[in-house]
């Protein structure tokens, strides 16, 4: 399923459809600016974003005894803890788990770790069938395709195409496509999943090393009703996900949602601390890449996200591209930072797939210097040889030219002369910047020019 | 060396010196009037509310707004005379075909619309999950204006599972189209009581 293909390789296909493209743009736009509506209708919304980073940045560097005071608690509560470096180690304690069980059918709420780790295929391969129950990824499973979005994992599909896969897998009625209609054939049929169940595994939103609980965030209710419908629950947390204190879950829900989706805060925030009677409760913390990414001053503050989403949303790379151009499991701009601390040379594109405009790191609600970040990745990039050498190539061109005055203003005629007189010398598919774009008119000279002509006139 | 050694050890090695925790005590939002401000946020996210004025009130309401040929169930003595009062030894599966579920919140919070609930009031953990209508008593008094303010009051309070429950189940997921009723309740009431 990995691709190999590169984000603008993947964009252009995207791009092909050029209505689901404005369609996919202004959906993402539209959610932007209800956040904006939220944001502003909350007194010292700066001052929160500002408490939030200061918060985070206090875990990153205290993460070590607060992963041993959550532990603590975790035990305290009758949690079972364990620990897994990568997502085999992860994907191999999940799999214990219901083994010991004897379990072969699970429910899953939205989990982005589960995703990267690909704990589904892994599963599957050892015979337990794994269903995603938040609605998007559903819709994404039985398309066999990775969510688009962290919190719209399928928002580059039309309702027809989800109708369609409906009729496929669900039955239902042929061209079939009003969203509340579709919504009820799948609460029916995945009510039934959640009733026959007796394992259920989610995500964590938030995990407090004062109290040992951990906070679960949806709008549909489905992480709830797998965990206390199942007899084994289980969670899969990043380390980064540690908050000092319960009093902290008020700065953070209180940005969550409405960063997200411009929502008050998600219908459901559940706070899940102990068993119940008869039920068991598993979680596992997994590293992946984390404890590394702490050892990157320039990087490290990107641990900080609490996956709103927001910055994808106000993107304007991302919203004229899709989700599944990033080819990473977390996409836009915080995908584009988190991924090459994975794995730089296979994301050596994605800190490319921006035009560093800083729009992101201004909606983000915990401050990350998601541009800046951007733009160090390039370097570092750059650096340790896994750009395009296309890209190298051009950016050597750019900097010869731009460090000889000579050369300056021979390329500037040179492309104002094309441009008015063969301009389809630049206007072919040969220059990526003419495609889905027009060449604008050039003006006759450069400012150079026209200022040895003009400058001394009184 | 064992994964949690590893990576406890890389943690140590690689974190950077401490950074003081903020002071969040600065947030404070002194609302003239948390009944109203609540009214609003809730009916905002979807919600439905009505003003009893008491829990006798609250009685014939749920007699008029509810089909009473279905499974009411609820964790209030006040009010078995209308719903079923839950077992809390039942198996959380019996509960699937509970139409409605009458709880009374701990707590609620005037910027969110949320209600803030315990197991122990829920008498089942899945019970506002799973019912497919959910009717939640919440006292005036119990208004605070923030999540701080919420979290101020429940900062030291122990449970096995608490939730806030902020109206009905919901999903967008299909082109952004708002639908009402995704996995949990259908429907949420807010039954406001002096």
């Amino acid at each position: 399923m990995k691709s190999t293909l590169d984000h603008a390789t993947l964009a252009e296909e995207f791009n092909k459809d050029e209505e689901r493209v404005d369609w996919h743009d202004g959906a993402l736009w539209w959610i932007r600016q209800k956040r904006d509506r939220s944001a502003h209708q909350t007194p010292q919304w700066e001052e929160l974003r500002e408490a939030a980073s200061a918060i985070k940045s206090n875990v990153i560097s205290n993460l070590h005894d607060y992963l041993i005071q959550f532990e603590e608690n975790l035990k305290k509560n009758g949690v079972q803890v364990y620990w897994a470096s990568d997502a085999e180690e992860h994907n191999q304690i999940v799999y214990s788990i219901l083994k010991a069980k004897e379990i072969k059918q699970m429910v899953k709420s939205k989990s982005m770790l589960t995703e990267e780790c690909h704990l589904n295929e892994f599963l599957e391969d050892r015979g337990i069938e794994v269903i995603n129950s938040d609605l998007g990824e559903y819709i994404q499973q039985i398309d066999n395709e990775p969510p688009s979005h962290i919190v719209l994992p399928c928002i580059h599909k039309r309702k027809e195409e989800i109708g369609e896969l409906f009729h496929e897998h669900l039955g239902t009625e042929k061209g079939l496509s009003d969203p509340t209609l579709l919504t009820r054939v799948a609460r029916k049929h995945l009510r039934n999943v959640f009733l026959t169940r007796r394992a259920a595994l989610t995500g964590v939103n938030f995990a407090v090393a004062e109290t040992g609980e951990y906070v679960v965030c949806t709008n549909e209710g489905n992480a709830d009703m797998g965990a206390h419908l199942s007899e084994v629950q289980i969670a899969s947390m990043g380390l980064e996900k540690i908050i000092p204190e319960r009093k902290h879950l008020g700065v953070f829900l209180r940005l969550l949602a409405r960063s997200a989706i411009g929502q008050p805060i998600t219908i459901y925030s559940s706070h899940y601390k102990k068993p119940r009677p008869g039920q068991e409760m598993h979680l596992i913390l997994v590293d992946k890449g984390r404890s590394n990414l702490l050892a990157r001053p320039d990087f490290r503050d990107s641990l900080k996200c609490i996956k709103c989403g927001g910055c994808m949303n106000t993107c304007p790379v991302y919203r004229k591209s899709g989700g599944l151009s990033y080819h990473n499991t977390i996409s836009g701009p915080i995908g584009a930072i988190l991924a090459p601390n994975l794995d730089m040379k296979q994301h050596a594109d994605l800190p490319f797939a921006s035009t560093l405009c800083g729009s992101c790191s201004n909606v983000c609600p915990v401050k990350i210097p998601i541009h800046d970040q951007l733009y160090k990745w390039r370097q570092e990039i750059v650096k340790q040889g896994y750009s395009a050498s296309r890209k190298t190539f051009s950016m050597k061109a750019m900097a010869l030219t731009l460090s000889s005055p000579e050369i300056y203003k021979t390329a500037g005629k040179t492309g104002r002369w094309l441009l008015n007189n063969a301009p389809f010398a630049i206007n072919n598919k040969f220059n990526p910047w003419y495609k889905q774009r027009d060449m604008p008119d050039s003006s006759q000279q450069s400012f150079g020019e026209w200022y040895a002509k003009n400058g001394s006139k009184k | 060396m064992s994964t949690r050694e590893k990576i406890l050890a890389a943690v140590k090695k690689n974190q950077p010196p401490l950074s003081a925790l903020p002071d969040i005590s600065v947030f404070k939002v002194h609302e003239e009037d948390v009944v109203k401000k609540y009214s609003e946020m809730f009916a905002g996210i979807g919600g439905l509310l009505v003003s009893a004025g008491s829990l006798e009130n609250v009685k014939d309401l749920i007699r008029k707004d509810f089909d009473q040929s279905k499974r009411m169930l609820s964790n209030l003595q006040a009010l078995s005379d209308v719903a079923e009062l839950s077992n809390p030894d039942a198996d959380p599966h019996t509960l699937e075909d509970v139409e409605l579920a009458i709880i009374e919140a701990r707590l609620a919070v005037a910027e969110n619309g949320a209600v803030w609930l315990t197991e122990d009031v829920m008498g089942h953990r899945v019970l506002p999950y799973i019912a497919q209508h959910l009717a939640v008593i919440v006292r005036e008094d119990s208004i605070v204006s923030t999540m701080h303010d919420a979290y101020a009051k429940i900062a030291s309070e122990d449970y096995g599972f608490g939730g806030f429950i902020g109206g009905p189940s919901k999903t967008a997921d299909i082109e952004q189209a708002l639908v009402l009723g995704a996995h949990g309740p259908l429907s949420m009431t807010v039954y406001l009581i002096k």
